[in-house]
Order: C-alpha cells, then structure tokens, then sequence
C-alpha cells in the first residue's frame, strides 16, 4: 500500500510575521508545528525568495500561506508554485487557519485547502459583549 | 501631473507599491517598463492579481520611451515601474523624463551590490546608470514609502568613485 505524503505548509510573511505565527502554532498546538515553516522576505529579492520557496516546498504537497495578496511574499509563492499541481498559495494567512491545517493534513488536498479558506474566513468575526453580561 | 511617480524597484508591484504609495498617490494605472516581461503573459497576470483595481501595463522600454509624453497627456494617473536602473536609464534616453525624480525604492543585496541604504544596493554599473539618468537631467532620490524621509542620492553617486 503506497503510503500518501501529508502536505508541508510554508508561512511566508513581511517581517517577523511568519516565525510569529508558526511560533504561536507551537504555543498552541506543539510539535504538530513541525509541519509548518517560516521564511520572510526581509532583505530578500524576488528571486532569492522565490528559490527559498522552491527549497522549502520541493518533495510532495505543499500548502504556501502568504500574508498578503499585493504583497512580494505572493508574487514569489506564486511563481514559485506555477504549474505544481500539489501546491496551493493562500492568501490572508491567520493563526486559525494554521491551527486547522496542522491537525487535518492527512485530509484529500483539495478539501483542505477548501476548509482552511473556510476555517481562516469563519474566525474573522465581530464578537460583541451585551451590556451588563458577565 | 499624470505621471505621479517614476520608481525604482525590483520587486516591483507589491504590498509597499500598492498599498503604500498607492494609498497616496491613487494611481489608476501602472506601466511596468521591463523588456523580459512585456513578452511574458504568464507573469503579467501574476503582478496583474497583486494590483487591486488599478490597470496594469507591460511595455518593453522602446515603446514606454515612444510613448511616455502621451501617456503623460493621459488624465489617467500613472505610476510608471522599472526593476532595474538600467531600465529607467533607457527610458530617459529620450529627454522625456527631464526635471522629474526617480524615486528608487527597493534593490536588495546581490553579488557586485554595496548596501547604500537598507533597502538600496547598487553595483557599479547601477552607479553608472545613475550618472547618466542625473546627466539627463532627472532627480534621484531614495525613498521607500512615502512618509519616510527621502535621500537625495544625485550628490553621493556623482562624488562616488
């Protein structure tokens, strides 16, 4: 029986954005944050970080979460991850949407990524507190 | 006016360009002059996803130059882009860009590349692309986002050996 890769996921953000995430993951979550790793583009150019990203992604599925969709870390996951068919780039990344991805990797790719999306987009909410409710 | 900004910037559209500058300038259009680019569909479209609303145009360098008084007659606000020095020092060739400041926001380190500013590294043959935008009468100053303090680099690269 061939045994199916569990996806790596990639955090690349601005600044100490994605060792802050991944960090918090651990806080949270623990050594389940071995699935994940971190690069930012602090100082990098778009091709030193587009070859960072190839480095870090090569040898099976791959979930790229980058901050921001206008942003370089995009551009460079992007074009990293152009014609793989087992990479996905999404945008917007939140400490929820990592929490789900490191205990459901073993789910089939496609619906992860479907739930991540959901799971990121579903944890933005306003919460309000009626008055006088303890 | 319709050309707001003249920048250099390898990584070209992205978070400091579009939401930075663009927050204040409101372009409605940016032209990336890049030769290697203006023939590469594939790539187009991804800078085209990291733009937001504005329009995004790819020109090689001889026809952004052929054209950069027109598009400068436009009412459309344009940001014009290069990722090179070298590229911008073409498009001035013309004498278009005279009396106007490239603004140079983004060069990382690189083999060849001193470090001018945490974001600015230049080779030498940036510094000689430099000299001969200054000698086509444009301004050079450092500036990565729009509130920050600008460098006038004219002087340091004219005295620069």
């Amino acid at each position: 029986m061939n045994e199916v890769a569990l996806p790596k996921g990639l955090v690349i953000g601005h600044g100490g954005m994605a060792q802050g995430l991944v960090d918090a993951v651990r806080t949270i979550a623990g050594s389940n944050a071995d699935a994940l790793a971190a690069l930012s583009n602090e100082g990098m150019s778009p091709d030193d970080l587009r070859h960072a990203i190839d480095g870090a992604a090569v040898g099976g599925p791959a979930v790229v979460f980058v901050d921001l969709q206008a942003g370089s870390c995009c551009m460079a996951a992007l074009a990293s991850c152009r014609a793989c068919g087992d990479r996905v780039v999404v945008t917007g990344v939140n400490l929820p949407m990592l929490l789900d991805f490191v205990f459901h990797r073993d789910e089939p790719f496609e619906t992860l990524v479907e739930r991540l999306v959901e799971q990121g987009r579903g944890a933005i909410r306003p919460v309000r507190v009626e008055r006088g409710q303890r | 006016m319709p050309i707001v900004l003249f920048r250099v910037d390898e990584r070209l559209i992205h978070g400091q360009v579009v939401i930075g500058w663009g927050h204040a300038l409101r372009p409605d259009r940016y032209l990336v002059v890049d030769d290697e680019l203006a023939q590469s569909g594939w790539e187009q479209e991804l800078y085209r996803l990291g733009a937001g609303e504005a329009e995004v145009v790819f020109r090689s360098v001889r026809d952004a130059r052929a054209s950069l008084g027109d598009w400068g007659a436009l009412p459309a606000r344009t940001v014009v882009l290069t990722r090179d020095v070298s590229s911008m020092r073409r498009l001035a060739d013309g004498g278009e860009m005279s009396g106007r400041v490239v603004n140079f926001g983004g060069l990382h380190a690189g083999p060849g590349r001193e470090r001018v500013l945490t974001y600015l590294h230049l080779s030498p043959a940036d510094v000689e692309d430099m000299r001969a935008l200054s000698g086509a009468g444009v301004k050079l100053q450092a500036r990565d986002l729009p509130d920050a303090p600008g460098v006038d680099l004219t002087e340091e690269v004219l005295r620069s050996p």
